[in-house]
């Protein structure tokens, strides 16, 4: 097909094609979708350690006095309540309640906050960011300073300390240091979007194919495997993480995806508040919910589902589940029969397919002490 | 990969191989490559008639869906049931194994239409 605009692409991607990545178009960024075979990367990442290519990610950098109540006035999470290098998922909304998109704020110091954001939303987001600013901070786009590398699995911790003098076991759930990796600074994240352990390692773009060489060497002896974004997609679905297009966008609610916890009315003033009170008030009209497959088929995105014969709902997102042996999805239902236990049926390929509600997520690591 | 002489292509990726006036037909190695790890395949049972260009079944991996289009018009004569259980052997042997379905040619001349082994290797490599 034509390309009639060239698509994007991130400080790995000459390492990518050159370790003969299979690359397909991803919201207008050229990126691998598998290197040797989506399950094995996803089981590399369960068992052992897996390396992503996540630079197409954008930041956007917000700093000065004012800078935390600019946050706190854009995202629903409380931003005023991060200690420094303390990070949150948040929402970024409309003022109806839908989604501008789904973000991780890092707040680097009183008077700066990181925040990385989806790589099909990083323009939008920072418009919606800057034309919010009613406070004295400063809004700026840097996603052009940082390529991203996300290390991920059991192993990713043993993996990574090879490579930095930091401490990585003193770095908690969803906190960060700044040190050096490879020798150059970096920002070095306990998060993720697999559900396992692991690390979003942030670098200066010309750094980046010489860290994820090094990242590979490193693992070598674990079994370290490049991963694509196929199984990036499969370890999120199993961990119920939310894709932005997908579980979450502009005409879905934080609680209607069932992200109610990243809402804090109570926070003082944001964006989209007053339309979620009102929502959380009332009740909301339909709701995300999990679903396995009981007939053979695969739900996927975008397939009716049925209620007793009747359309009543679309799943966001399926796919069969490597780490459980099973085909599973995440739909919207009217939000009465949005509970684990009910039968449903999904549309694949025109035919009505048994399927059933379930409890989230659907894979969850064992916690290790 | 090489691609066997003795077998015609279609440029939907597919395969046949015809003896007298049964054709045994498959999907190639750039196409179980592009689909992935492959977890199902649908085919028709035999006495189905197929027609050259339409869709036969299908076959889905991890992460897609895609039809299978027939190479040629015909009858169903046989159905690689190991299939059902294996799938996977779409991956590992294409061209061989894992072929699909045997057909009772209805049309041989519609062979002709079907790109050799040469000119097929010509438009992936072109494609990708």
């Amino acid at each position: 097909m034509a390309q009639s605009v060239a698509l994007k692409r991130t400080p790995l991607h000459a390492v990518h094609v050159s370790m003969g990545a299979k690359m397909v178009d991803f919201g207008g960024w050229d990126m691998p979708v598998q290197y040797s075979s989506l399950v094995e990367e996803h089981h590399a990442v369960r068992k052992a350690v897996g390396l992503f290519d996540v630079s197409h990610m954008g930041e956007i950098e917000v700093c000065g006095p004012e800078a935390v109540r600019l946050v706190d006035y854009v995202t629903t999470n409380a931003a005023s309540r991060l200690h420094i290098g303390q990070a949150q998922y948040s929402g970024l909304l409309y003022e109806h309640g839908g989604f501008v998109d789904d973000i991780l704020v890092h707040k680097v110091a009183d008077d700066h906050f990181f925040l990385c954001v989806n790589a099909a939303n990083q323009e939008k987001d920072f418009e919606h960011i800057r034309a919010a600013n009613k406070f004295d901070a400063q809004v700026e786009f840097s996603s052009g300073r940082y390529a991203q590398i996300a290390v991920q699995g059991p192993l990713a911790l043993r993996t990574v300390e090879r490579l930095t003098p930091v401490e990585l076991g003193s770095i908690g759930y969803y906190w960060f240091k700044d040190g050096t990796v490879s020798g150059v600074q970096a920002r070095i994240a306990r998060t993720g979007y697999t559900g396992e352990d692991g690390f979003e390692i942030y670098v200066a773009p010309a750094e980046a194919p010489r860290i994820w060489n090094e990242l590979l060497e490193a693992g070598r002896d674990f079994g370290i495997k490049p991963c694509g974004l196929g199984a990036r997609n499969t370890l999120r679905l199993e961990a119920k993480m939310a894709l932005y297009g997908h579980e979450i966008h502009a005409s879905i609610t934080p609680y209607e995806a069932d992200l109610g916890w990243m809402v804090k009315l109570d926070k003082g003033e944001f964006i989209g508040r007053s339309a979620l009170a009102k929502q959380k008030e009332h009740g909301v009209s339909r709701k995300l919910v999990g679903f396995e497959m009981r007939g053979r088929g695969i739900g996927r995105d975008g397939y009716e589902v049925r209620l007793d014969g009747l359309a009543a709902g679309w799943v966001t997102s399926g796919s069969p589940a490597p780490s459980l042996n099973r085909n599973i999805g995440l739909c919207y239902l009217p939000a009465g029969e949005a509970r684990p236990g009910r039968a449903i049926q999904v549309m694949v390929r025109n035919q009505a397919v048994d399927a059933e509600t379930v409890n989230t997520p659907f894979y969850k690591r064992a916690k290790t002490a | 990969m090489s691609y066997p002489e003795n077998l015609r292509y279609t440029k939907e990726h597919e395969w046949v191989r015809a003896e007298g006036d049964v054709g045994t037909i498959g999907i190639t190695d750039h196409a179980q490559k592009e689909l992935g790890d492959i977890v199902y395949v649908d085919l028709p049972k035999v006495g189905a008639r197929i027609e050259q260009g339409k869709s036969l079944g299908s076959v889905e991996s991890v992460k897609a869906v895609s039809d299978i289009y027939s190479p040629v018009s015909g009858e169903i004569v046989e159905v690689n049931e190991s299939l059902g259980q294996a799938p996977e052997k779409l991956n590992q042997d294409p061209h061989g194994s894992a072929w699909l379905v045997k057909v009772r040619m209805s049309v041989p001349d519609e062979l002709k239409q079907l790109l050799s082994a040469a000119d097929y290797q010509t438009y992936v490599g072109a494609e990708s």
